[in-house]
């Protein structure tokens, strides 16, 4: 039962296995364990960031594909589920037309840029992926008519979803399904393919495997997760802007969490979100605290000013992947290993 | 008439102004093993990767059962029943030496689009892949990265991976390069049992002269790119051709 659910793919080390036990425990009892917005937030942009890192991860490090559109995708979902939600009655029926119409769209546009550009070298693929998710935040932005512009889109939601607690399990419960779609999917016969391309394209392409409707499938099934977790988070924030989906910014966070968590593995984007995004919230505060500790002694309370808490967030990025290079997974397994 | 199973037509490719293979012309029954042979960059290899599809050919044709496949990607022909083994090894490095087997049987059982089942649960698959695994005597290897492999069971892995495809032609280049002495003869056994079937067609690119004498039933000789001669073993040995391009004699007369 449990082996059917994890896809046979055991987390395979004490230490993890308890790490991302705590974690759902954590965030399936968010509302009642941690009362209060703010952490509920956080719990919720946990749950979102697991499956949008995850979705990354099947492309990133089970394919070997460098893409930067992720967040574009991510926006879709957003937007079509604000553009709905804001135009129609806000009832179930404009969540689901919102959602239906974003991933189509996602998957529209992930199938032509993955069918044009991925016969190419990955670097020009990579290059692509980022001029059109320039493109398409630019398009955004100017289009204000359609969607709000810089400002964004605020809208209501329908009753169920006015309780923070039903809309956090809708978030939660979404979020877990889908991972363990894409746990399943990276632990299919596909999934090994996948990981064959990874590995040796030109050997997968011998063996009979046209890779090119790997990798292209591999990008689309990528997006339609992105598109779904953006869909879910703009439910959850009641609004969708540039600077909550399409920043590159962000692009760069979920880079980061795949790396801290480790590529390849899935479980990493569960340990790598739920760290990043825990430190993101919480980092300037332990700063504060330990800043005012410390005064009186010299340079300190400088060097720990609240202020500084993105600086001390890249140290800790260099330092991890510096001495994690395989992420947390990685070295947890390969701890175990030896 | 019937059509070979596997016949080249003035094949060509060009790398700017080198030839590395001009014009050869050549049909392949089946039940018979072939084998090339020519000097270091004489093209043997080259010639593969124009049959299998891993360089598109500059001019000629490459007709498998009569039908031209010029055009066609690599795996596509794969699918048609040509399967390769590399000269240099060409494996999954750090997936276990199983998956790189059960990579192959399941390309020849056309799963890999399967999104929804759980790799680990199609026994037949793994079952035959550890089959395939047992003839190159990698059995007790299994659970061993590729990458962990001695250069002598990398080989034998890729041999594995070709007798996994289960092709009807089997292109083997230089498959016992670098293998011990007592390494040789699984594989050896191994190319003389596909040999045997009557629709099985086998070329083989081998440097050993006792091996090719031992196996062949037909040797074709190319020399800069060109095929040179092409005949009985005993034949194509003795000629002078041979002895002054492949063996470094100069003819006489
Ligand atoms: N991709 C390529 N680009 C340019 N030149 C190439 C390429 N592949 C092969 N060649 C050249 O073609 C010639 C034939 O090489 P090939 O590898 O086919 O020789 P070979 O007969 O297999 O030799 P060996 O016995 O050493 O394996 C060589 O001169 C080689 O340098
Ligand atoms: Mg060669």
């Amino acid at each position: 039962m449990i082996a059917g659910l994890l896809s046979g793919d055991a987390p395979r080390s004490r230490i993890l296995s308890a790490l991302l036990l705590a974690i759902l425990v954590a965030l399936a009892l968010a509302p009642f364990l941690f009362p209060g917005t703010r952490p509920l937030d956080v719990a919720a942009k946990v749950c979102v960031f697991v499956l949008l890192v995850a979705s990354y991860d099947l492309l990133l490090g089970y394919t070997g594909i460098v893409s930067f559109a992720h967040t574009m995708f991510f926006g879709i979902g957003g937007y079509g589920v604000a553009i709905a939600l804001s135009r129609m009655e806000p009832g179930w029926g404009a969540i689901a037309l919102g959602t239906v119409a974003a991933v189509a769209l996602s998957l529209a546009l992930s199938f032509l840029v993955g069918l044009f550009s991925l016969r190419v070298k990955a670097i020009f693929f990579a290059m692509i992926t980022l001029a059109v998710a320039s493109f398409f935040a630019i398009l955004a932005s100017q289009l204000s008519d359609f969607t709000g512009g810089e400002d964004g889109i605020t809208f209501k939601v329908p009753e169920l979803l006015r309780s923070r607690v039903a809309t956090y399990y809708l978030v939660f419960g979404v979020a877990l399904g889908l991972f363990l779609v894409l746990l399943r999917i990276v632990n299919s016969p596909f999934g090994r393919v996948l990981l064959a391309i990874r590995e040796n394209e030109f050997r997968a392409e011998a063996l009979g495997y046209r890779t090119v409707i790997y990798r292209t499938l591999a990008n689309c099934l990528g997006a339609v997760v992105a598109t779904l977790a953006g869909a879910l988070y703009a439910l959850w924030l009641r609004y969708t802007g540039p600077n909550t989906t399409l920043d590159f910014s962000i692009m760069i966070d979920i880079l980061l969490m795949v790396v801290i968590g480790g590529m390849g593995t899935m479980y990493g984007a569960v340990i790598g979100a739920a760290i990043f995004v825990v430190a993101q919230n919480y980092l300037q505060e332990a700063m504060k605290a330990f800043s005012g500790a410390m005064q009186g002694i010299p340079l300190l309370p400088d060097l720990f000013h609240p202020d500084r808490w993105l600086l001390w967030l890249g140290v800790l990025f260099v330092l991890s992947v510096y001495y994690f290079p395989a992420g947390i997974v990685g070295q947890l397994r390969a701890r175990k290993k030896a | 008439m019937s059509h070979p199973v596997l016949e080249t037509r003035g094949l060509t490719i060009r790398f700017g102004g080198h030839v590395a293979v001009n014009a050869v012309s050549c049909r392949f029954e089946p039940g018979t093993l072939t084998a090339i042979v020519g000097p270091n960059g004489a093209g043997k290899t080259t010639y593969f990767n124009l049959i299998s599809g891993q360089l598109p050919a500059s001019a000629g044709q490459v007709l498998l059962h009569g039908e031209d496949v010029t055009r066609d990607a690599a795996p596509v022909r794969t699918r048609k029943g040509m399967g390769r083994a590399f000269q240099l090894t060409n494996l999954f490095p750090n997936l276990t030496v199983l998956e790189n087997v059960r990579l192959a049987v399941q390309a020849r059982a056309g799963m890999g689009l399967n999104l929804i089942s759980m790799w680990n649960s199609h026994i037949e698959l793994i079952d035959k892949a550890e089959n395939f695994l047992a003839r190159v005597a990698l059995a007790e290897r299994r659970t061993a990265l590729a990458s962990e492999l001695s250069h002598g069971d990398q080989r034998k892995l890729e041999v594995a991976l070709l007798l996994a495809l289960e092709p009807d032609i089997f292109m083997f280049d230089e498959p016992t390069a670098g293998m011990s002495v007592d390494e040789v003869p699984v594989i050896l056994d191994l190319i003389s049992e596909i040999k045997q079937q009557k629709d099985k067609t086998v070329l083989l690119v081998e440097h050993k002269m006792d091996v090719v004498r031992s196996l062949a039933d037909r040797i074709i000789v190319l020399h800069q790119g060109e095929l040179v001669a092409d005949g009985a073993p005993a034949e194509v040995i003795a000629s002078p051709v041979v002895q002054e391009a492949y063996l470094g004699v100069p003819a006489r007369g």
